[in-house]
C-alpha cells in the first residue's frame, strides 16, 4: 500500500515502440490489472498489445460491447481490487463521459487514455487533433475535478501512463492520459529502467470508504470481498456510502471534498518544463505534440536573436494556473499554438494578466514548426 | 419480512421504498429465502444494480457489498468485478426498463459471454420510478404516462431473446409463485454461467391505476389467474394463451 519502488517488468533497456504500445507497457508496468475497451483509431494498437500481454503477465483483458460497457466494466474491476484502465478516442470518450462522473463520485481510481482524433463526431477518424482538453474536465453533469496529464512523446507515454496510475490510487480519481494521434501511432526509442515507483490505494479496514475528518481528504478503499459490506452509489451518499439526497451539507461537503482533495494537492500533481524563459518577451505555452513543434520553432527562433521561451504543460488538469499568472507577469504575451479552436488558450487567459495569443489549427494535421515560426515572427 | 431473514438486511436501514402494493418486496424476500437456504456467504456475493424500483431491491438493504450503478450499466460493472475476482458470487437485480431498455445491449452480451452471475430481472411493465412510463415490456395496447392511447408496439419476451443470446439457464416466475420463485432463484445461483429469471411484479401505482387492474390484492389475483406453466401452455389455443404468462423454466 502506498508508494513502493517495484521491479520493471520489460527488461531494463532501449524499446522501439508506438506510442499505444508504450501505453501498454506503462500500463503493465504499472500492474494494471484490468483493461477493457473497444477498437477505435487511432487508439486500437494499444488493446491489441494488451490482449496478448496481459496473457503473458496474468492480467485482465476484456474487449467490451461498447464504450460504455468499458468504462463502467473498469469501475466493478477497481473496486474488485484491481488497477482498471479503458482505452479509447475521441467519440468513445463521448460515450464513457457518465461513467467518468459515476467514477468521480465513487472515488474510483481508473485510468482513461484518450488518443485523441480530430473531431466533433467521427470528424477525420485516422488524423490528429487535440479537441477532447475541454471534455476531460467537463465532459461529465455536474462539479468535479479530475486529473489530465498531456505527452508529448512515445517514451513520455510510457512514464505518464504509469504516473496516471499512481494518481488515480493515491487521489482515488479517474485520471486521463491525453495523448493524440500524433504521439499514439508515433514510433520511438525509450528507455526502460530496472525499477518503477509505484503506489497503490490505501487500505484500512473498518475505515469509512467515502470520506475522511479533513475537509480535503483522500479515504481509504476497501475491495468488494473483504467483508467490509461496501455500499456504493452514484446518489450523494455520506461517508459509509449511505444514499443521502435531500441533505443540502452532505451534498456541499462532499462535491467540496471531491474539488479540494485535488485543488490542495496541485503543487503535487502539476508537472510542467520550462526553455529559455529567463529572458523571454514572449512566452509560448503549449502541450501534448505541438510543444515538440513549439520548441523546435522557438530554438530555430533563437538563433535569430529573438527572446521568446516555452512553457511546456505536462499535466492539463488541474490547470497550472498559478504558473500561468506568473509567467505573465514576465513576458509580454503569451502565444499558445493548440490542435483545437483556442481551448487552452482560453484557460490562459483566465490567469495571464498579459496579453494572450491563441492560435488554434483543425486541419488534421500537427502545427507544424515552421507555422509557428510564422506566427512568433509577427508577434516579436 | 419475516424476523429470520432480517440478519441478511443491512443494519440501520428500516425503511423501504416501495409503494403500497409492490410486487418487489416480495420478491426481495423470496430472494434472501434463496440464499439463505442455500447458505450462501454474503461476505462473498456482490449485488449488483441499476437505476429504478427494482435496483432498491439489494442496494441499500443487503448486508453484503453492493454497487448501485448507472442507468442500464449493471451488467458491465458486474462483469468487471468478476473479471477481476472470479470468487465473488455476482448477483444483478434490476428492472425491466434498467436491464431490457437502456441496458439490452449488455444483457445480451453478458447472456452471450456466458459470464457467470446470476440476473434477476423484476418486470413491472412500465417504469415505476419516473412515473409509469412505457417500456419494453409493456403490453401492447397499455395505458402508460407516455401511451394514452395504448402502447402501439410490442413487448420484449425477456427469456426468449436471453435465451436466444446464450444464456445457461432462464426462468420465468411471478412473485405470486414464491416456491417456485425460490426454487428457480437457488437453481438460477448454482448454475455456472449466466443464469437468468424473470420476475414478473405488479405495480399497482403507476401499472396498475392507468390501466384499471384494482387494487393490489385484486392485481395478485389476477396474476395468479394468468401464469401457467410451458407443459400447460403447449395443450392451450393461441387464443386460451392471450393474456397468459407462461412460467417455469424455458
Amino acid at each position: 500500500m502506498g508508494k513502493l519502488t517495484a521491479k520493471s517488468v520489460l527488461p531494463p533497456g532501449s524499446y522501439y515502440f508506438s506510442g499505444d504500445e508504450a501505453v501498454a507497457e506503462g500500463a503493465i508496468a504499472a500492474r494494471c490489472g484490468y483493461c477493457a475497451g473497444y477498437p477505435i483509431t487511432p487508439a486500437t494498437e494499444t488493446l491489441e498489445r494488451l490482449s496478448v500481454r496481459f496473457g503473458e503477465v496474468g492480467a485482465v483483458f476484456m474487449q467490451m460491447e461498447d464504450e460504455i460497457a468499458s468504462a463502467c466494466s473498469c469501475i466493478g474491476a477497481s473496486w474488485a481490487g484491481a488497477k482498471a484502465m479503458t482505452i479509447t478516442s475521441g467519440p468513445g470518450f463521448s460515450l464513457m463521459q457518465e461513467a467518468i462522473g459515476y467514477a468521480v463520485f465513487t472515488e474510483t481510481p481508473m485510468v482513461l487514455v484518450d488518443a485523441q482524433r480530430s473531431g466533433p463526431s467521427t470528424g477525420q477518424a485516422t488524423r490528429v487533433g487535440s479537441g477532447d482538453i475541454m471534455q476531460a474536465k467537463w465532459g461529465s453533469h455536474g462539479d468535479y475535478q479530475t486529473i489530465a496529464l498531456s505527452p508529448w512523446s512515445v517514451q513520455e507515454l510510457y512514464d505518464q501512463t504509469i504516473n496516471a496510475f499512481n494518481l488515480a490510487e493515491r487521489f482515488r480519481v479517474p485520471v486521463f492520459v491525453m495523448a493524440e494521434e500524433a504521439t499514439a501511432h508515433l514510433h520511438e526509442r525509450i528507455e526502460v529502467g530496472a525499477d518503477v515507483e509505484l503506489f497503490n490505494r490505501e487500505k484500512k479496514p473498518g475505515a469509512p470508504p467515502f470520506g475522511t475528518e479533513e475537509a480535503d481528504g483522500v479515504p481509504p478503499m476497501p475491495a468488494f470481498g473483504d467483508g467490509e459490506k461496501l455500499l456504493i452509489t452514484g446518489s450523494t451518499h455520506d461517508e459509509w456510502g449511505v444514499r443521502k439526497i435531500t441533505h443540502p451539507d452532505i451534498h456541499q461537503r462532499l462535491v467540496t471534498r471531491l474539488h479540494q482533495k485535488i485543488l490542495n494537492r496541485s503543487q503535487e500533481i502539476i508537472k510542467y518544463d520550462g526553455y529559455y524563459l529567463d529572458d523571454a518577451q514572449v512566452a509560448v505555452v503549449c502541450y501534448g505534440f505541438t510543444a515538440r513543434s513549439a520548441l523546435f520553432a522557438v530554438e530555430q527562433l533563437r538563433g535569430e536573436g529573438k527572446k521568446i521561451g516555452v512553457l511546456r504543460l505536462k499535466t492539463l488538469w488541474p490547470f497550472a494556473g498559478e504558473l500561468i499568472k506568473d509567467t505573465g507577469s514576465r513576458v509580454g504575451k503569451i502565444f499558445v499554438p493548440e490542435m483545437n479552436m483556442g481551448q487552452v488558450a482560453g484557460e490562459v487567459r483566465k490567469y495571464a494578466l498579459c496579453d494572450v495569443v491563441s492560435y488554434g489549427q483543425v486541419t488534421g494535421e500537427i502545427i507544424h514548426p515552421r507555422t509557428i515560426m510564422e506566427q512568433l515572427r509577427r508577434l516579436v | 419480512m419475516v424476523r429470520e431473514m432480517e440478519k441478511y438486511l443491512r443494519p440501520g436501514i428500516g425503511v423501504t421504498t416501495y409503494c403500497p402494493g409492490c410486487g418487489e418486496a416480495i420478491l426481495q424476500g423470496l430472494i434472501l429465502r434463496a440464499i439463505d437456504e442455500l447458505k450462501l456467504n454474503m461476505d462473498e456475493m456482490l449485488f449488483v444494480s441499476g437505476i429504478g424500483c427494482a435496483a432498491w431491491i439489494p442496494s441499500p438493504y443487503f448486508y453484503a457489498d453492493t454497487l448501485h450503478t448507472l442507468h442500464g450499466r449493471t451488467i458491465a460493472f458486474a462483469t468487471g468485478a468478476k473479471m477481476v475476482n472470479p470468487k465473488l458470487k455476482v448477483m444483478v437485480v434490476s428492472g425491466d426498463g434498467d436491464l431490457a431498455d437502456i441496458g439490452g445491449n449488455h444483457l445480451i452480451h453478458g447472456a452471450r459471454r456466458n459470464m457467470d452471475m446470476t440476473v434477476i430481472c423484476a418486470n413491472n411493465q412500465n417504469y415505476g420510478m419516473t412515473g409509469g412510463q412505457v417500456c419494453a415490456t409493456t403490453p401492447k395496447g397499455a395505458l402508460t404516462m407516455t401511451t394514452h392511447g395504448g402502447n402501439p408496439f410490442r413487448p420484449f419476451d425477456l427469456c426468449r431473446l436471453v435465451k436466444a443470446a446464450g444464456a445457461v439457464y432462464v426462468a420465468r416466475y411471478a412473485v405470486t409463485q414464491p416456491m417456485a420463485m425460490i426454487r428457480g432463484i437457488k437453481k438460477a445461483l448454482q448454475t455456472e454461467g449466466f443464469a437468468f429469471i424473470e420476475a414478473v411484479t405488479p405495480c399497482p401505482v403507476q401499472f396498475g391505476r392507468r390501466n384499471r387492474l384494482g387494487k393490489p390484492a385484486e392485481m395478485l389475483k389476477d396474476l395468479m389467474s394468468r401464469c401457467v406453466s410451458e407443459e400447460k401452455a403447449e395443450t392451450l389455443s393461441a387464443e386460451e394463451l392471450k393474456d397468459k404468462i407462461i412460467t417455469g423454466e424455458l
